[in-house]
């Protein structure tokens, strides 16, 4: 049966995890010089770091190898939501300057709403209006944020 | 006396118009996210700290102050009205607040958890003002190995009071700290983990980590799960509790008071495991441990009164020590650095009005908290009619346009659009987020102290074991990790982190 040696799949998820970034850290040190323990170089303490790591994730991984471990499944992933809600926040960085704030934010409301199972478009459109109102009171008048409010072509 | 003193000179600052406003901006606040589910401090301070820098420092720090401890009374609400917490500190709050609310008495619990917040608020002050000056005393004594040790025993002490195995909390400590290591080396001015991205030459600011982590992949978690409130609707009359009630809540409120004070001194602790620890210890000496789960007051009034103590106590070791004890003073560091201000032994004596300032405002704002709670608490109730799916694109509003503001750039919004990511992650695997981000913050004081250490004892490691006071931190650090293996106490922590 596949994956009947791991046990605590949650676990073992977690252990590669940490040793995915221990190679990482500990590789990328190589490149900067470790000095001595009484002159550290910046190399020393980064790779002192990874290989405490690098134990941490091996520990975790064979912890949920062996014949006791807890049976965990992974739970269920919602790749759905986490694209919409991680999406919205990307439009709004890439549109802020050439969109402005109104339509950034109008794009971040829209788009990160469709997350939710309850969406519906009105709803949706009045949130923005009331948010994107709110929003230019609080920050570009009240607190006097610099940010480009409308599009740059009209500036 | 010196402590009235002090007292003195804090109540001036805390006193000042701006002050007092900001302090009741930050307990507004505090308790509207405390009443609203979904939406907690560490949030809603990282929303803020970029917005905090056009303001002075001690008015910065008072604000963000009130938005914790506020959080911790609006919480209750929640917890008996809705049967929710509104914040991970009022969990227990639900169990005996909700029931005492469908017995129609749900004015009374908020009275009790608004008094027993209060009460225990003020104790809480005059503890923090009175340890404050030994404590400063002490860690001006330490030297680099010292604080090494100190830091070490701090961040063990997190994970292994963090939910979980703690073999991963200790690896997420580490991966947060090897995080931290990105940027410019500050002995060699060398450029580490960098890769030629200019935005990263200064480190991984921890705002847009904290915001990806606590704030965009918090909502993608809430929206898996759609929960239904069911509201107690009924009006909410009689607020003042009985001869009885109180007979019944003042020794629990002393109790959690006490309890929370400890623990809110120790690191890892703060609001959540106080108002755990006073639910099980007041279940262990009620005569009637029946009731509990039916409605007993004691329930409430405890754990309110733990919160709160252990909410405000949290930030001695962080005022006199330098070390946060939780997520929420790991951004109170980020808070300080910002008006150049290093937390640790210096700050209560290079900037009295600020540390005494900070303390004072406390008591206020619990005052105005109080207030603020027991009339206008159908106010708050009424928040909660407001639908997720409205709230959670505001959330995103409010992050998205404080994280731009850490520098006016585009960066960091990516920044935390990526760890939006690794947060869902870290979720999915159930690997707790809060020793990374104490690790990211504590990361490079404790190379820079181990690096001192090594270099005064001319590469020699063990000097950390023979000098006493290293070397007992360090012990009390090795005791923590060796009583966690023991499985009959691992057992009980399992069981008083779940509950």
């Amino acid at each position: 049966m596949k994956g009947s040696v791991i046990r605590n799949q949650r676990a073992f998820a977690a252990g590669v995890l940490f040793l995915a970034f221990a190679v990482f850290f500990f590789v990328t040190a190589l490149n900067y010089p470790a000095g001595t323990a009484a002159r550290m170089g910046p190399g020393y303490f980064p790779r002192l770091l990874a290989i405490v790591l690098a134990v941490i994730g091996l520990v975790v991984t064979l912890g949920a190898m062996t014949s006791t471990a807890d049976r965990q499944v992974l739970r269920r992933w919602d790749f759905k939501g986490l694209a919409w809600i991680t999406g919205s926040v990307v439009l709004f960085g890439a549109l802020l300057f050439p969109l402005g704030l109104v339509g950034a934010l109008f794009v971040l409301i829209m788009v990160s709403s469709r997350a939710s199972h309850e969406f519906t478009w009105i709803g949706a459109l009045a949130n923005a209006a009331v948010l994107i109102a709110l929003c230019l009171a609080v920050f570009v008048y009240g607190l006097g944020l610099q940010l480009p409010v409308w599009p740059s072509l009209l500036n | 006396m010196d402590l009235f003193h002090n007292l003195a000179i804090g109540f001036a600052t805390a006193a000042q118009p701006a002050n007092l406003l900001y302090a009741f901006f930050g307990c507004l606040l505090g308790t509207l996210i405390g009443v609203l589910p979904g939406l907690g401090p560490l949030a809603t301070i990282a929303m803020l700290l970029p917005i905090t820098y056009a303001l002075p420092p001690d008015a910065a720090l008072i604000m963000l102050a009130g938005i914790y401890y506020g959080a911790q009374y609006g919480g209750s609400t929640t917890a008996i009205v809705v049967n929710l917490p509104g914040e991970s500190s009022s969990v227990v709050t639900t169990i005996d607040g909700y029931q005492m609310a469908k017995q129609g008495r749900a004015g009374v619990a908020l009275a009790t958890a608004a008094i027993g917040s209060f009460f225990a608020g003020c104790v809480a002050t005059l503890a923090l003002a009175a340890l404050a000056g030994p404590l400063t005393a002490t860690a001006l004594l330490f030297g680099p190995k010292e604080f090494f040790a100190l830091m070490i025993l701090g961040l063990i002490l997190a994970s292994v009071l963090s939910s979980g195995p703690f073999i991963e909390g200790i690896g997420m400590v580490v991966l947060g700290m090897l995080l931290s290591l990105v940027g410019t080396d500050l002995n060699s001015g060398s450029q580490r983990f960098a890769f030629g991205v200019p935005q990263l030459f200064d480190g991984l600011d921890f705002v847009p980590l904290a915001m990806g982590i606590f704030g965009f992949a918090e909502i993608v978690r809430n929206l898996e799960q759609d929960d239904k409130l069911s509201l107690v609707t009924q009006k909410i009359t009689n607020l003042f509790p009985t001869r009885d009630d109180f007979r019944r809540m003042v020794p629990a409120m002393l109790r959690g008071t006490a309890l929370g004070t400890l623990l809110g001194v120790l690191p890892g602790g703060g609001a959540v495991l106080s108002s755990f620890a006073s639910y099980t210890l007041e279940k262990k000496l009620s005569r009637h441990p029946e009731q509990f789960g039916k409605g007993a007051i004691e329930g409430v009034a405890g754990p309110e009164s733990a919160n709160n103590a252990g909410a405000q106590t949290s930030f001695i070791p962080l005022l006199t020590l330098g070390v946060p004890s939780n997520v929420v003073m790991a951004l109170m560091v980020g808070a300080m650095n910002i008006h150049n201000i290093h937390p640790g032994p210096e700050v209560m004596t290079k900037n009295p009005t600020l540390f005494w300032g900070l303390i004072a405002s406390m008591w206020v704002g619990n005052l105005m908290l109080l207030i603020l709670n027991l009339p206008l608490v159908g106010l708050w109730v009424k928040l909660l009619t407001i639908p997720y799916r409205y709230l959670f694109p505001a959330i995103m509003v409010f992050c998205s346009i404080g994280v731009y503001s850490i520098n006016s750039g585009t960066f960091e919004v990516y920044e935390a659009a990526i760890f939006c990511v690794f947060g869902y992650v870290l979720i999915k695997l159930q690997l707790p987020a809060a020793p990374l981000l104490l690790g990211l913050v504590l990361g490079p004081a404790i190379e820079e102290n181990f690096r001192r250490a090594m270099v005064l004892s001319r590469g020699d490691a063990t000097v950390l074991l023979t000098s006493p006071l290293s070397a007992s931190l360090l012990a009390a650090a090795a005791i923590a990790i060796l009583l966690i293996m023991l499985p009959t106490i691992r057992a009980r922590r399992e069981q008083a982190l779940q509950e």
